[in-house]
Parts: C-alpha cells; structure tokens; sequence
C-alpha cells in the first residue's frame, strides 16, 4: 500500500476527462499494477465542471471513496481555476498539472496557497497539431504519466497504441493523430515552478 | 489459473452472465445498472450466448417475465436498481413465494424521493422480507463470484429460491478496477444445466403453478418457504467450498477482517468493507484493535454466527446505508442486536446511519468511527445507540 498514487482530474464535461482516466488506469494495469479508475457522477452536462480518480498501486486497493488528499491533480481546462479549488488536499510533495498558456506568474498566483510542483502544457496546440482537432485529454494523460512517472515513455506508448487500436475499432484514421498528440505531448509538458 | 482483467462492476456482472448464458433474461434499463443489461443483449446480438433477451417495458413486466419463463423451467435472470425494484415489488413477493430460483443484479442505489441516481441500500433493505436469497458484494470481484455462485445456491432442491447479488452503485458498478475471470468452460462446469423438479412446460406432469392459497393452506406454505431459507445457509457454505476449491477465493456468511485479536469492531455491507479495512490498518499503525466485520449473506441472516463472531469484542458499531426511519435502528443493525440478544452476547453497540444518496464515505469518517468506539468501550456502554455519520450538521 505503500507505493500508492493517487490522481485527480479536473475537467468540463465533454472534455474526455473520465475518459483519460480510464484510459490512464488501462495504461498501469498493463504494466502489472492495482488500479481504480472512475468518475464522480454528478449532473452531466457539456461545460459543467467533473471530476474523476485513479488510484495505482502494486498491492490490492480496497478504499472504496473519492480522493481528498491526491498525489497528483490534473487540471483539463484552466478556466477552473477561478472557480474550483482544484489543490484542495493536494499533498506538497506531489504536483498539478495544468492545460494553459498562462505563464508562471499567473498560475502562482491562481494557486496561491499550493507550494508544490506546477507543470503547464498547452494542450491546445498539441491537439491542433496533432489531430487538427481540439481534444485536451491525449494530451493531458501523457503528461500525468510523464509527471508522475507512473511508467516509462517507451512502456506508455507501446501499451496505447493497444489501447488505441480497440477504443477506435471503427475509426482507424484517428489513431495516429492520437499517437502523435502523446508524443508530442511528453515534450511539452514543461515545469513551471 | 484465471484471466487477469480490469472491469467496472456492472461490466463483472455482465460477464459472470454471458458465461451463465441462462435460457431467458428481462431487464428493463434503470441507472446505474443499465449497462448491465446493455451489455448483455449485445451478448445476445453478437451470438456469444444464446439466451432469448426480453425487452419489456417496465420492471414490474421483467420480473413477471424472468416468473413466467421459470416457472416454464427455464433458467431466468434480470438486473435492476432502486425504483426499478420498487415497480417489480409485486412480483418479486409472488417470485419467492412460486419458489422460482430466479438470479437478479441488484445494483444498490437510494430509493426515490427526492430523486436521486446514487448509491445507498434502500432498494435491497426494501425488499429484506420478500423471501429472496440477498448477498452482499464489496468489489466487482465479489459480484462477479457471487453471481456465478447464486444459480447452484438459487436452485438447490433444499432452496428453491430466488436470490439478488447486491453491489454499490456508480462506486463499483462504475469503477474500473481489477479482477480475475474464470474461463468460460470452468464457469459452465461449476454452474452445471437447470433441471427442475415440477415445471409447467413438462407434458407428462400437467399442473397449475400460483392458484388460490387460503386459510388452509397458505401458513404451511409460508413455514416451506421459511425452512428453505434456512436451508440455503448449508447449501450457501457447501457451494462457497466448492468455489474455493476452484479459485482459492474464500467465502464465508461474512468475512472476518483482523479480528482474531481486535476489540473494536466495524459491521458493514458493500464496498464501505473495503473503506474499513483500509481505515482499520491505519488505526492499527496507532496501536488501536480495530476490526471489520463484512456481512456477504444478508439473507438467510448468520443469527448464531454473527454472535459468536462478536462475542468478547469491547465496542461494535454497525453501518447502516439506509434509514428505516423507524424511531429506531437501521435494518442491519436490529438484525445484528437481535442475534445477540438471543445467543447473550452483551457488547455495548452502536448503529450509524451512513452514505445516504451516494454521500461519500472517506476513510477519515469510518476512522472517527473507530474512534467513538475507543471511547465507547472505555465506558463500557452507549449512551446513544442511534447515530449518524458524515451528515452536515448546518
């Protein structure tokens, strides 16, 4: 139990933050881990703010509860930042990583109270150059894999490619969009402070 | 030796019924277990089982569907939730009474009103008394397990009942988590072809099956139904065994967590199990006997186990995920005091009402549990029996 991670994500429905947390606890369990991966359901609609976990570990995970005290938060839209708390219990020795062109300064600011790490990556552009289309979560989780090194580069995308290959079973054309937006992404994630 | 997957509960259950493939499955779709019989009619559609999938229009018209088919002497199985329940609840009394062994995934979620999609245990307190066979799952794992076990349980000639495999809502039937599945021909094995005794579709034995039951008769009849659900604990114990031998997963009427030495002690259902364990290995770091008890088997209640299993424990706080709104005890919590009333166990005990509507129950809250219970065993009794846990107090 000692060697448990525990991640939060936040995100605006429509944003695939549920999603990516799926996927992310599909990417550990390939890797021989214990993992949870799961949403907190609340009034889905497109825009509202979600929330979703992942807990990791390499013993069995029995707490069965949301996560208030994350090693790891993930930010899907800075936008929230202004109305969620999203470092609340974020431990010090763990970090946030954020989708933002904002620049250090600002994000200090924003977070004001949180003395830990800030990594920001501009997913947007990622996305955009990757996929041509605006999709923040492929990005986000290869930079929560290369932030927390949950797992090696190398391990990752060899499991996603899997993983891509049967989440877009009958869309074959976006899986090397999407492989790419992952590659780029663990470059471009970037600590800020 | 098993297949190493990474499933949601209602994913788990789904496949513990593809590997069932029972003769008939009604299901009407009711959050949060509607992927369950979404899943299983793509089963259906993709050939993987060959099962007639009835699309009804209501519970009330699945549950008389999964009745009609296995009065017929089919094998029949449904899954539902909350209000869902509530609208079979005619049915699920004649279902028990037919003593039809019918397997349902009861995936628990609070009974409306005010609406409200999460999870607590107000549909499967609801129906405690119906005559169902009600076990109690802490993971998809458990789910998983107990619904390949329930058919060879429902089914049994001493039984002949039906039997719900319960799991919390959204927070295992919507968390992907790990699990380990059995091959589909193992599972075929142990679960093994349905052969009723009496049965409406056998030419050679014509007969009527739910006609008029009057003064006369309808009093044995209940006492059959009573002695069957005491029977079911033996065969519960002797199918469990069985299962073990297969997988090394052992199941009990309920798990003992580290109470061989503990002195306080936590009984719960569900996944909240999972949520005390945990606590109770921090408590236990700070040189507190914590203990769980997890109750799998609701009904047939383990009267005389659940006693002895408490008996000599300082302080025991019992979990209830709903609210009889009695003046009194949640559901589990009376059934627990009663047992040991009648088998003289004196503990002081505590019920707390918990995790109503899908309020999150952290590891810090069963914690300040524990810790009423330090004190409550210091005492040597409870001033107030009748508590609550996580609620806003403003």
């Amino acid at each position: 139990m000692n060697d448990l991670i525990e991640i939060r994500w936040h995100g605006r429905g429509g944003q695939g933050a549920k999603t990516a947390s799926l996927l992310l606890a599909d990417a550990a369990f390939n890797t021989g881990k214990y993992i949870q991966g799961f949403p907190e359901y609340g009034p889905e609609r497109m825009g509202a703010p979600i929330t979703a976990y992942n807990r990791i570990s390499s013993s069995p995970i029995t707490i069965h509860s949301n996560i208030y005290e994350p090693d790891y938060v993930v930010v899907v839209d800075d936008t929230l930042l202004e109305s969620v708390n999203v470092t609340a219990g974020l431990k010090k020795e763990g970090a946030i990583i954020i989708n933002t062109t904002k620049d250090g300064e600002y994000l200090k600011n924003a977070l004001k109270n949180y003395e830990g790490s800030i990594y920001a990556i501009d997913a947007r552009k990622v996305s955009m150059e990757a996929l041509g289309q605006y999709f923040p979560n492929t990005p986000m989780l290869a930079a929560i894999v290369k932030v927390s090194g949950i797992m090696s580069d190398e391990d990752f995308l060899a499991d996603m490619i899997g993983s891509f290959k049967h989440k877009f079973a009958k869309k074959p054309e976006v899986i090397e969009g999407n492989m790419k937006a992952l590659e780029l992404a663990l470059q471009e994630v970037k600590k800020v402070n | 030796m098993g297949i190493r997957e990474r499933l949601s509960g209602n994913e788990a259950a789904a496949i513990a019924m593809k590997q069932i493939n029972p003769d008939v499955v009604a299901a009407f779709p009711i959050t949060p277990s509607t992927e369950i019989p979404q899943y299983f009619s793509s089963f259906v559609s993709n050939g993987a089982v060959d099962t007639e999938f009835v699309a009804v229009e209501s519970e009330h018209s699945a549950m008389s569907a999964c009745i009609g088919a296995e009065a017929a002497g089919a094998r029949a199985m449904t899954a539902t939730s909350s209000n869902g329940l509530s609208l079979m609840w005619e049915m699920i009394y004649i279902a028990s009474s037919l003593r039809l062994p019918i397997v349902m995934s009861l995936v628990n979620r609070a009974v409306s009103g005010p609406l409200n999609i999460h999870n607590d245990h107000s549909d499967a307190m609801g129906v405690r008394d119906s005559g169902w066979i009600q076990l109690f799952s802490e993971s998809n794992q458990e789910a998983y397990d107990n619904l390949l076990m329930a058919h060879r349980i429902a089914e049994h000639k001493d039984v002949q009942l039906p039997l719900m495999v319960c799991q919390d809502g959204f927070i295992t039937s919507h968390s992907i988590e790990n699990i380990e599945l059995l091959e589909d021909d193992k599972v075929k094995e142990f679960v093994g072809t349905y052969k009723p005794e009496h049965y409406l579709l056998n030419r050679k034995e014509p007969i009527a099956i739910g006609p008029l039951d009057l003064q006369g008769y309808l009093f044995e009849h209940k006492k059959a139904q009573a002695e069957a659900m005491r029977n079911a604990k033996k065969v519960i114990a002797e199918v469990s065994a069985d299962f073990e031998k297969m997988t090394g997963r052992h199941y009990g009427f309920f798990e003992e967590y580290k109470m061989d030495d503990s002195e306080i002690v936590i009984v719960c259902m569900n996944s909240t199990a999972g949520t005390a364990k945990y606590a109770a290995d921090r408590l236990r770091e700070q040189g507190i006997k914590a203990g769980v008890l997890k109750v799998r088997m609701f009904r047939p209640f383990p009267v005389d186990e659940i006693a002895k299993a408490l008996q000599g424990q300082k302080a025991v706080a019992v979990l209830d995920k709903a609210d009889s709104v009695n003046g009194a005890g949640g559901a589990l919590f009376e059934d627990v005091t009663s047992a040991m009333f009648v088998n003289g166990v004196t503990v002081p005990t505590v019920n707390y009402i918990y995790g109503i509507g899908g309020r999150d129950v952290p590891a810090s809250d069963i914690e300040t549990v524990y810790k009423d219970l330090v004190e409550v065993a210091k005492a040597g009794k409870a001033e107030n029996p009748f508590r609550y846990l996580g609620i806003r107090e403003k």
